[in-house]
């Protein structure tokens, strides 16, 4: 795959020596990340290398110690969560994290009436309601389980579901936090086809383990360690990087 | 609540057991018609309770100091200022709502336990107050409003029908409004921070914003509630304010099914008589006893959490009746 060519106006998010200190632990330490709209960007590395810490602090669960976070041109490093999600960032959870005892469609109706109420869509028809929840769920093909207890879904339906919230939100940048962890192998092919499906509208950060997965869907890679960015570029660049194979790989990825 | 819920179903039997209520005016004997009045505006209180409680996920051990709130707003108006019924009773409201929205604010940066904890510390504090100040609240002892303080343009409250017709007024405009509140979008969001505040966080609410509101509605339907008892009944005082007022609520909640819209009333409905009854029931059969009633609840309690855990209407709705809101 050839090099990215660079975008020239501002990047969809911005960070600047971004910090996360626990104690004398530096979670993410001085980290500089941009990622321009409309890409694909993995973020990966050894388990404890921050991946996560540092979502978080985009997205707000996490306040930083230290650094700066712009997105779409505005400074949000101290916006609280809520509102960067009305400002188009959507998170979904690592460990899956649906409203178990409420049925399928109020999951992602609550993500829906977001937008509409007190949000920017405006006020929705009960009919037009139900549309776009509809819509979300056959999105992720999960449109004829919309009366279920969302418990009661297989584990791989609640992760679609998990996304399917996510969509539903129209976010313009979506951070999806190990998605394919747990999933079967058949269910992970039809993950990639709807993340690539996604790609299209918007722009799309992945925290991933799966290394397949990585090399299907990233235009670029960011590659962690110990709290700090070691690597970034295209999977080749990353796959044939000295350093990125000492700290996480261990031996060249043949994917 | 989902919006495949059969509507007119829903709205048909809450609308029926209004009627039933209705026709409870012609056809209860005189004892029975004045306990019912007593149980529809403790309902109230309990069904502002359930809002915070069983729909919003918050346990509070402190609703009596809005109940009171709401008793001495309106009663302390109308004794001292001799306010008629028609402003009395909306002091009442604001005196919850202030009260209430005061509390929200401390308390809510608390959760769990420790909110159970300074929402029963508040109360305390309420009923301390109540004390306190008791040249102007008689404390313990109470107040007692003259009839003449009691009259609502041509209703007079000292009249059991009318009091009868005020209360299941004020049940049936409670009754519908939790029900439109918790079908609306905003009791969703209640539901959601209940089964998942973090969750509804990332889903771009304001958690704080929502539990904040959602203990303000609380507060002013129990102060309602708290105003219509000290006009109807004509008498406020500190016992209202105790912690028993606080548990009362949870208890009905508790055996009529948290977050059911008719829970609290049934449940209110269930405890008063069992209360009732088995108080006549063990003074009649074993005189000499000296039984308390507290066993027959603790009885009833214990058989409630084995067959019913939660509560007579959401157990039935979880097993049968699916669609009950």
């Amino acid at each position: 795959m050839a090099a990215m060519t660079p975008v020239s106006r501002e990047p969809l998010l911005s960070v600047r020596g971004l910090s996360r200190h626990f104690g004398g632990l530096k979670a993410v330490d001085g980290v500089d990340f941009d990622v321009p709209a409309g890409q694909v960007r993995a973020i990966i590395g050894p388990n404890g290398a921050g991946k996560t810490t540092f979502v978080g602090m985009i997205c707000g669960r996490i306040p930083p110690s230290a650094g700066t976070i712009r997105f779409d041109g505005a400074d949000i490093t101290d916006m609280p969560a809520h509102r960067r999600v009305l400002a188009g960032i959507a998170y979904t959870f690592q460990i899956t994290s649906v409203f178990a005892n409420l049925s399928v469609r109020d999951n992602v109706a609550l993500a829906v009436q977001r937008r509409h109420v007190g949000g920017k869509g405006g006020r929705l028809s009960p009919r037009a309601f139900a549309a776009e929840i509809g819509a979300a769920l056959a999105r992720v093909g999960l449109a004829d389980r919309a009366g279920e207890t969302a418990g009661n879904l297989a584990y791989g339906h609640q992760r679609l579901l998990e996304v399917a919230m996510g969509l539903a939100l129209s976010p313009r940048l979506l951070i999806l936090d190990e998605p394919t962890q747990g999933l079967s192998d058949a269910e992970i092919d039809g993950f990639i086809g709807l993340v690539r499906e996604i790609a299209g509208e918007t722009t799309v950060l992945l925290i991933e383990h799966n290394m397949p997965v990585v090399m299907a869907l990233a235009e670029r890679i960011t590659v962690m360690d110990q709290g700090r960015v070691i690597a970034e570029g295209t999977p080749a660049e990353v796959r044939g990087n000295r350093t990125v194979q000492a700290a996480y790989l261990g031996a060249p990825v043949d994917a | 609540m989902s919006p495949a819920a059969p509507h007119g179903r829903v709205i048909a039997l809450h609308l029926a057991v209004v009627a039933l209520l209705f026709a409870g005016e012609f056809v209860l004997p005189a004892y029975h018609h004045g306990v019912m009045a007593r149980i529809m505006v403790l309902a109230v209180f309990a069904m502002g309770y359930n809002l915070l409680f069983g729909y919003t996920g918050l346990l509070s051990l402190g609703h009596a100091m809005f109940f009171a709130a709401g008793m001495y707003g309106a009663g302390l108006t109308a004794y001292h200022l001799g306010w008629s019924v028609a402003a009395a009773f909306p002091a009442g409201i604001v005196a919850g709502a202030a009260v209430s929205a005061g509390i929200a604010l401390l308390a809510l940066r608390t959760t769990g336990v420790a909110f159970m904890i300074v929402t029963m510390m508040f109360a305390q504090v309420g009923y301390l107050l109540t004390l306190y100040f008791g040249n102007w609240t008689r404390g313990e002892e109470g107040l007692t409003l003259a009839p003449a303080a009691r009259l609502l343009g041509p209703f007079d409250f000292t009249d059991p029908a009318t009091r009868y017709f005020a209360a299941l007024a004020l049940f049936a405009v409670v009754l519908f409004l939790t029900l439109a509140v918790v079908r609306a979008p905003f009791g969703r969001v209640l539901v959601a921070i209940r089964e998942n505040e973090e969750r509804t966080r990332m889903l771009g609410y304001d958690t704080f914003a929502n539990k904040l509101a959602a203990t303000v509605l609380s507060g002013t339907i129990c102060a309602s509630a708290g105003a219509a008892y000290a006009l109807l009944f004509g008498y406020f005082g500190s016992t209202f304010a105790t912690v028993a007022y606080s548990i009362l609520p949870l208890l009905w909640v508790l055996v009529g099914g948290a977050a059911t819209t008719l829970g609290p009333f049934l449940g209110t409905l269930a405890m008063y008589y069992l209360i009732d009854i088995s108080n006549d029931v063990l003074n009649r059969h074993f005189p000499d006893w000296d039984m308390s009633y507290l066993g027959t609840v603790g009885v009833a309690l214990v058989l409630l959490v084995l067959f019913f855990p939660k509560g007579l209407l959401g157990t039935l709705r979880q097993r049968w009746v699916v669609w009950l809101p």
